[in-house]
């Protein structure tokens, strides 16, 4: 596989079919997802856009073994994620999943080192911390605590810790929502470079279409629905996004 | 929040509830002995005599300051109680022809009081009655200075004089083996060979008198009667063990809610401080529409006294309901007409206010912060929180912490004075619950030293005048008997310079086998040939050390007064003694080689047998069994200390749940957003379940061991205060108490666990994603 190439043709790692969910915010029912198909492929980069409502973490999270649908079917490889149970998708989530939230979710009496290291503990193939910080080019501020470090930085453990163990998908909620765009940049290379150089299937959640460029494919959602879907010929360099 | 609130106003309730209890005890323990005493005459003045004719009465009335008084028969008798094959004693006291006596008058449960002319009628008191179950009719047979009767109950009564009943000697309550019963005097006179006479003067005084001039008074005119020295309330055996029960009541009234309301202020401060820093924002709000800083104040002031109210108002509940529980407990012990239920409002009143203010004060440090707030600062979050690498980890570098566990330590040592006082509230629980056991064990080995290493004897017969020793070969030939040993105690007051104690002189045979003298390390004291040996309690109380010469004014036989060397100090938990080897005891006294006391090692299946012989033999007065002694101790004892220990406990796991339950909520609320990222990436509930307990754990691994000690220092502190005249208890701690304290803070600790980890279970991961810290 090239790097940088669209892989929609490879084996596909999730199917969704007709998924749908529904909230009860006191006495209103809100349509977070309306039935929606989606594929997604072994190690493309998907970036997923919408406005906010538009269903998007929704989705992530259902994807993530976060939430579960109210209808409809998802799947992960073979694993039925529709009719798992708590333990079930923590073992999922525990082998399978790497997460990036907008706000970090570091640990903050932890440091960079050790953050990554909660995950490493518990993985059954992980790469050492130090690896995974150095892929995100941190390095040089392996002990520092969450709270001696700038937010892009905090956001780029953030990644080291999604992608020590080696996960088979990566997913990012909003990763740039909470960092200005030089930084979001930084974020965004750190991302490119784990997908190119690890070959995880990695979505990228976002309501900010300058990012678009950088998926393999980009997929527009909106009221609860895929309402669009486009690949890119060539991915674009993250160094040369802004916002 | 509802359940954080809840536990500290149980922890107030708590340290209400033992105030509230510790004072209707003592306010309604109070108010009934004085009602008691006061309707029925209850003596000031007490004087024994060996035999003073009736006519003296007269002079004592024209004794200055003396109201009522009456000259009364005191002896001593042996029964044989129906289907009970112990020796039983009891003390008889006469009744007046008349009826009721004009001092220390019977309060009467059921019958009548004895008549007159009618030899066999006696009046039982209630304890005694119970234990055998006697009905009024009931028969037996008493063996009254050796001559035997049959008596009859004729009434069920209660003396002011005989609140607390125990037999000579003992130490506790004995009611099948010792009761007190009231015959007609003509009746007893004739018994005990006193007829137109009296060998026990009671007597009140006419308020404002002072019992020490009449003390004197009496001590001057009855001396030639064989006066042993009259005495005051303050030195009667019943009203002195109901005034040191009543002062231990007022120190619980004290320290344990103490203690409590430390907790409570700690906790109020952390709950308080937490809910404040989570409605930074609110705060701000309020400051912006422009509220006043007290206006804020006073908003969480509220708060804190809805808290304290709700503490306050279980607290009460739970005061009187425990002071009545206990209140009926006492009676079983002080035997009174019926217990006043008494508490007087304004110590409420007060108890109200100190709550409050107390909670308020505990929680004033968090409200201050917020109600100085600047809005603008209000507005913004809380700066992430700083962590630094703990000197724990550097100390054990070689050991891999996992992450959960550095979390652990590193949230701990980030609050290190919150972390502190966790542990102390951990530590404070162990010690309340080590203080509840303590006592028992402290107690037992009292008892256990007392009666297993002092005494060896099986059985001990006192005698009614002393008699030759050579009375012990007349024993020791009998069939059943092993070994017999004689001592003697003679009535003595001692002097030394302004200070007396009135006391025994005990002789003690050289060559003792079953009766030893003890000293602070539990080791037999070998007896000098000359000098008295003092109790160090008796030593202090005299102002004497080894060395010192004191006046010996011996009470009995010709009444001599000599002068005799301290010649040691010894130790022991029970009683105040004065002891001296028997055959310079009998020199002073210019007597030949007499006894009066027996000690008896007996052939066990011959015991009965001997009993029976002993109760007929006429010089025997009477009888007492080690075992039966001891057996009845820890029956009464075993069930006080089982409801303290009940108790105790519940006040110790009150706290811990306090103070566990509030520290893994607060806990909680800090930590939920990292524990529920830990959740999301995969970690299980069980392993964050282990983060947030690990933490409580530690606290519990730290602070125990700190309430040992501490714990250890409270212990110290009531058995130093709880040295009296009657006993003095060791301080003694066996890992069986240590393990409870420990048990009952682990499993407080662990129910409010099980709380922590059914909220861990409802955790919203999404939503926890989706916010700012």
């Amino acid at each position: 596989m090239e790097p940088g190439k669209a892989t929609s043709t490879g084996p596909v790692v999730f199917q969704t079919r007709g998924l749908t969910k529904t909230y009860d915010q006191g006495e209103v029912q809100v349509h977070a997802l309306r039935g929606v198909d989606l594929e997604l492929y072994e190690g493309e980069m998907v970036v997923m856009l919408g406005a906010s409502g538009s269903g998007k973490s929704t989705l992530l999270n259902i994807l993530g073994g976060l939430d579960v649908p109210s209808s409809g079917e998802v799947r992960y490889r073979a694993i039925d994620l529709s009719a798992a149970g708590d333990r079930e998708l923590t073992g999922y989530r525990r082998e399978h999943v790497g997460f990036v939230f907008q706000f970090y979710n570091l640990i903050p009496s932890l440091t960079a080192r050790e953050n990554v290291a909660a995950v490493t503990e518990i993985a059954s193939n992980p790469m050492s911390p130090e690896e995974a910080l150095e892929l995100v080019g941190l390095k040089s501020r392996i002990d520092h605590f969450p709270a001696q470090l700038s937010g892009g930085e905090q956001q780029r453990v953030a990644i080291a810790r999604a992608i020590a163990k080696r996960p088979d998908v990566l997913l990012c909620d909003e990763p740039t929502g909470a960092l200005d765009s030089a930084t979001g940049v930084l974020v965004l290379e750190a991302l490119e470079k784990a997908n190119r150089e690890t070959h995880t299937t990695t979505v990228i959640i976002t309501h900010n279409a300058s990012i678009a460029g950088m998926g393999d494919r980009v997929i527009t959602l909106s009221d609860g629905n895929i309402s669009g879907e486009r690949h890119n010929e060539c991915r674009q360099d993250p160094r040369t996004l802004s916002w | 929040m509802r359940g954080q609130v809840l536990a500290i106003a149980l922890v107030i309730a708590g340290g209400v509830g033992v105030c509230v209890m510790s004072l209707v005890n003592y306010s309604s323990l109070l108010a009934t002995r004085a009602q008691y005493y006061d309707q029925h005459e209850f003596a000031d003045v007490f004087a024994p005599v060996k035999r003073a004719p009736r006519h003296t009465l007269q002079e004592i009335a024209t004794l200055p300051g003396v109201a009522r008084y009456e000259g009364r028969v005191e002896g001593a008798a042996k029964l044989e109680m129906p289907g009970f094959p112990d020796p039983v004693s009891a003390r008889l006291v006469s009744v007046p022809p008349e009826g009721q006596p004009e001092v220390n008058r019977l309060f009467i449960r059921q019958g009548r009081l004895p008549g007159t002319g009618r030899s066999q009628e006696v009046a039982v008191i209630g304890s005694f009655a119970e234990a055998h179950e006697l009905a009024l009719g009931d028969q037996f047979q008493a063996i009254i200075n050796g001559r035997r009767q049959e008596l009859t109950v004729t009434g069920i009564v209660e003396s002011p004089e005989f609140i607390y009943v125990i037999p000579p000697g003992g130490m506790l309550p004995d009611y099948q083996r010792y009761g007190v019963l009231w015959m007609n005097r003509e009746a007893l006179e004739s018994a005990m060979d006193m007829r137109g006479a009296f060998n026990s003067l009671v007597l009140t005084l006419r308020p404002g008198h002072s019992v020490a001039s009449a003390v004197d008074a009496l001590d001057r005119l009855l001396d030639r009667y064989g006066a042993t020295g009259a005495f005051g309330r303050d030195d009667q055996f019943s009203h002195r063990f109901l005034s040191d029960e009543l002062n231990q009541l007022k120190t619980m009234a004290t320290v344990f809610p103490l203690i409590f309301m430390s907790v409570a202020m700690f906790l109020l401060n952390v709950v308080i401080g937490r809910l404040i820093s989570t409605q930074r924002d609110i705060v701000a709000v309020l400051k912006a529409f422009g509220y006043s800083n007290r206006q804020i104040a006073w908003h969480y002031s509220k708060l804190v006294i809805v808290i304290a109210v709700i503490g306050l108002l279980a607290g009460l509940a739970l005061g009187l309901w425990l002071g009545r529980s206990l209140g009926e407990l006492y009676m079983d012990y002080y035997r009174f007409p019926g217990l006043l239920f008494r508490i007087d409002p304004s110590w409420l009143l007060l108890l109200a206010v100190l709550t409050i203010t107390v909670a308020w004060l505990g929680a004033w440090r968090a409200i201050r912060q917020a109600a100085s707030l600047p809005p603008a600062e209000a507005m913004r979050p809380e700066g992430p929180a700083r962590y630094r690498v703990t000197v724990v980890e550097k100390l054990l570098s070689g050991i891999r912490f996992s992450q959960p566990s550095r979390m652990i330590v590193r949230q701990l040592s980030r609050r290190p004075v919150r972390t502190l006082l966790s542990m102390s509230g951990v530590a404070m629980a162990t010690a309340i619950v080590m203080v509840g056991n303590f006592q028992f064990d402290s107690v037992s080995l009292m008892v256990h030293t007392q009666f297993a290493r002092v005494q060896q004897q099986d059985l001990t017969a006192t005698f009614i005048e002393p008699v030759n020793s050579a009375a012990l070969f007349g024993l020791q030939r009998q069939a059943g008997i092993r070994y017999a040993e004689g001592r003697r105690s003679v009535p003595a007051r001692l002097v030394s310079g302004h200070r007396e104690w009135r006391s025994a002189v005990t002789g003690i045979p050289s060559d003792a086998r079953l009766q030893f003298v003890i000293d602070s390390d539990l080791q037999p004291v070998t007896l000098p040939r000359e000098g008295l040996l003092l109790t160090d309690y008796l030593a202090d109380e005299l102002g004497v050390g080894p060395g010192d010469v004191l006046q010996m004014e011996l009470l009995e036989g010709d009444r001599r007064t000599v002068n005799v060397p301290v010649a040691g100090i010894t130790s022991e938990f029970l009683g105040v003694g004065a002891y001296m080897d028997l055959e310079a005891l009998n020199r002073a006294l210019g007597e030949g080689p007499l006894i009066n006391q027996a000690m008896i090692n007996l052939e066990p299946d011959k015991a009965s047998e001997i009993y029976n012989r002993l109760r007929e033999t006429p010089r025997v007065l009477g009888l007492s069994i080690r075992q039966a002694m001891l057996d009845s101790f820890y029956d009464t004892l075993a069930r006080t200390f089982l409801t303290f220990t009940f108790f105790n406990s519940l006040m110790g796991g009150i706290i811990a749940f306090g103070v566990v339950y509030n520290t893994i909520r607060i806990s909680l609320a800090e930590k939920g957003r990292e524990l529920a990222s830990l959740r999301v990436l995969g970690y299980t509930h069980n392993e964050v379940a282990h983060i947030l307990l690990g933490e409580v754990a530690l606290l519990l691994l730290l602070g125990i061991p700190l309430g040992w000690l501490i714990g250890q220092g409270l212990a110290l502190m009531i058995v130093t205060a709880m040295q009296t005249e009657l006993y003095r208890v060791p301080l003694t701690i066996t890992t069986q108490t240590l393990g409870m304290s420990a048990l009952v803070v682990v499993v407080s600790a662990i129910a409010s666990g099980m709380i922590a980890w059914w909220r861990l279970k409802e955790l919203d991961l999404v939503a926890v994603l989706k916010t700012r810290e």
